[in-house]
């Protein structure tokens, strides 16, 4: 029999509306499990116990009078770029260690409508900005398949959070790979949905047009509930979209018979591992072998995304990041009268190194005599980039990919150089560039560590995405893998 | 493409951030180093080519203007540094 920490969402909800578990029962197992890794694994940078427990007590009096929804009573990790209310959220900075934000994002306020128990925020790289979850002011978290090496990130809390059975599931955000390279590197999965879907409205900005919240969960299945209840148009997010008729669950019907694959040649980059190419070739062999016809496809702007990306995610964070001056919120360096004087010590006390640079990167791209090179060169790279997936999606259903070139790496063997660092995610930038939704589900293993395969569709696919993940679910065993801690 | 001490420091001001000397000098390696690998993009012809600013393809969207429940100031500036009289106290603008 499992453990309860160790539960899906639908595996859960099944045992709460029997009456075999409470939501007290399930959320107070989650709340032991932390107490028995949290010190090795570190994914949370709070921890709300006992907010956590009332939302569990309030979960079973909804569950007793038959007004339960799948997430009811089901413990959820926060990333903490994301806004809740009455709860810190710092996005792993100095520079909001102490804000305390007003209001729920929207996502968070459909999860606590659904009647989810919020057990925390997670810890990442400081707003979003690294793949590995090192650039956390406050402190790194531990792969839980390995403590030495990196659960990736920016999302690296909230996916070792769900691996390590701390929480059922979480949200994480993406604006560059960062809820589907982090669920890659721990063996859970994640989804990037289109821009769009999911409002933005409470997560703290850092590069707007690329942007989107997205959840990380032990399947397929768990992600389609969570999705269900997260997406829908918020008229304070001027960029959402409205909900896709119909549910993501009846999407999952394990029949993926004629659905038709690319697999596209530019994504198999130099210095990719030879075990997680094994991987995901063998995945791709189990999609064949149930139905869908798989063809070589070509995208050959991939080799200009990493670039586009980092001149546009720099330029889009110089800007958001502006507000950060010491005058309204968060930290504020008070030892001097001069005004300017105050914001530069507030912004060199209050950044991290990775921060800085990027706001450094995106003025210098966006400073008049580079920003025909830079930045316009870049939105029109993305124009072509935007075009090139078009192309194949007239010929394809879904695009299978590795998610990360390498398995998780070695704490401290790539934070030293930051070109290293961004190549990680050479898998996963495009599709943020182009809006498109992507998901990473757990396809083996390569040096004992998880490797994720990533789905990749057209905007608002998602339904098919989910299809063709549960359908490869049903035929394999790696997402049920889990880290012995 | 290389940046020298100067430009690091021009920059630094733009963007209102105080840096070490040793942090101007990792800078402006890192920096540089950076921008070579965007020189990669030179290759592409993409004269002609219209810019995309966003993912979406949204165009202006409006909704009604509805006099809603708003925050509270005193929850407004509840995350200020420094607060006077439910105002947040500012330091001097302008200099005598």
């Amino acid at each position: 029999m499992a453990e309860l920490w160790q539960l899906t969402i639908q595996e859960a909800h099944q045992r709460l509306l029997r009456r075999e578990i409470s939501s007290v029962d399930l959320t107070r197992a989650c709340l032991d499990r932390i107490g028995q890794v949290e010190d090795r694994v570190k994914a949370f940078v709070t921890i709300t116990e006992m907010g956590g427990l009332q939302q569990a007590r309030a979960a079973d009096r909804r569950i007793a009078a038959g007004d339960a929804t799948p997430l009811t009573g089901i413990p959820v990790q926060i990333k903490d770029l994301i806004c809740t209310r009455g709860i810190r959220t710092t996005c792993a900075s100095r520079m909001l260690e102490n804000y305390i934000p007003v209001y729920d994002a929207t996502a968070v306020s459909k999860l606590l409508d659904a009647g989810a128990v919020l057990l925390g925020k997670g810890n990442m790289d400081e707003f979003g900005m690294g793949s590995s979850c090192e650039n956390s002011a406050f402190f790194p978290s531990s792969n839980p398949w390995d403590l030495a090496r990196v659960p990736g990130g920016s999302s690296g809390g909230a996916a070792a959070a769900v691996a390590s059975g701390e929480v059922t599931y979480a949200l994480g955000s993406d604006t560059g790979g960062s809820v589907r390279q982090p669920s890659s590197l721990c063996g859970v999965v994640g989804l990037k949905p289109t821009y769009g879907l999911v409002s933005r409205y409470g997560l703290v900005a850092y590069a707007s047009s690329l942007d989107q919240i997205g959840p990380i969960a032990q399947d397929v299945t768990d992600c389609a509930l969570v999705l269900n209840a997260i997406t829908g148009q918020d008229p304070k997010d001027s960029t959402s979209l409205p909900k896709p008729p119909g549910d993501y669950i009846q999407a999952l019907t394990g029949n993926i018979r004629g659905l038709r694959l690319g697999v596209p040649e530019e994504y198999y980059v130099e210095g990719m591992q030879t075990g997680v190419r094994a991987a995901v070739a063998k995945a791709i062999g189990v999609l064949e072998s149930l139905g869908a016809m798989v063809v070589p496809v070509s995208l050959p702007t991939t080799r200009y995304a990493l670039a586009c990306y980092y001149i546009i995610a720099p330029s889009e964070c110089s800007a958001n990041l502006a507000r950060y001056d010491g005058v309204k919120y968060g930290y504020s360096y008070q030892d001097t009268d001069n005004l300017l004087e105050a914001m530069e010590q507030t912004r060199q006390h209050g950044f991290g190194m990775e921060v800085k640079r990027r706001i450094m990167l995106g003025t210098y791209a966006l400073s008049s005599g580079y920003y025909d090179a830079y930045y316009l060169k870049a939105q029109q790279v993305r124009t072509l980039i935007r075009e090139d997936f078009a192309r194949v999606f007239q010929e394809v259903d879904a695009l299978v990919t590795p998610t990360s070139p390498v398995v998780a790496f070695p704490q401290g063997e790539k934070i030293g150089d930051p070109v290293q660092m961004y190549l990680i995610d050479v898998c996963t930038l495009p599709v943020n560039i182009a809006g498109l939704p992507a998901i990473s589900v757990p396809c083996g293993f390569a040096q004992g560590l998880p490797v994720g395969l990533q789905l990749i569709g057209p905007p608002l696919a998602e339904a098919t995405l989910l299809r063709i993940g549960h359908a490869y679910e049903q035929a394999t065993e790696w997402h049920k893998a889990r880290p012995e801690l | 493409m290389s940046l020298d001490r100067a430009e690091v420091e021009h920059l630094a001001s733009l963007v209102r951030i105080g840096l070490t000397n040793d942090e101007i000098e990792t800078l402006r390696d890192q920096l540089s180093d950076i921008l070579e690998q965007f020189q990669v993009l030179r290759e592409l012809d993409t004269r002609g080519v219209i810019p995309t600013g966003h993912a979406g393809n949204l165009a202006t969207v409006m909704r009604d203007d509805l006099p809603g429940d708003c925050l509270t100031v005193a929850k407004v500036i509840s995350n200020a540094p420094r607060t006077e009289g439910g105002l947040i106290r500012v330091k001097a603008v302008l200099e005598e």
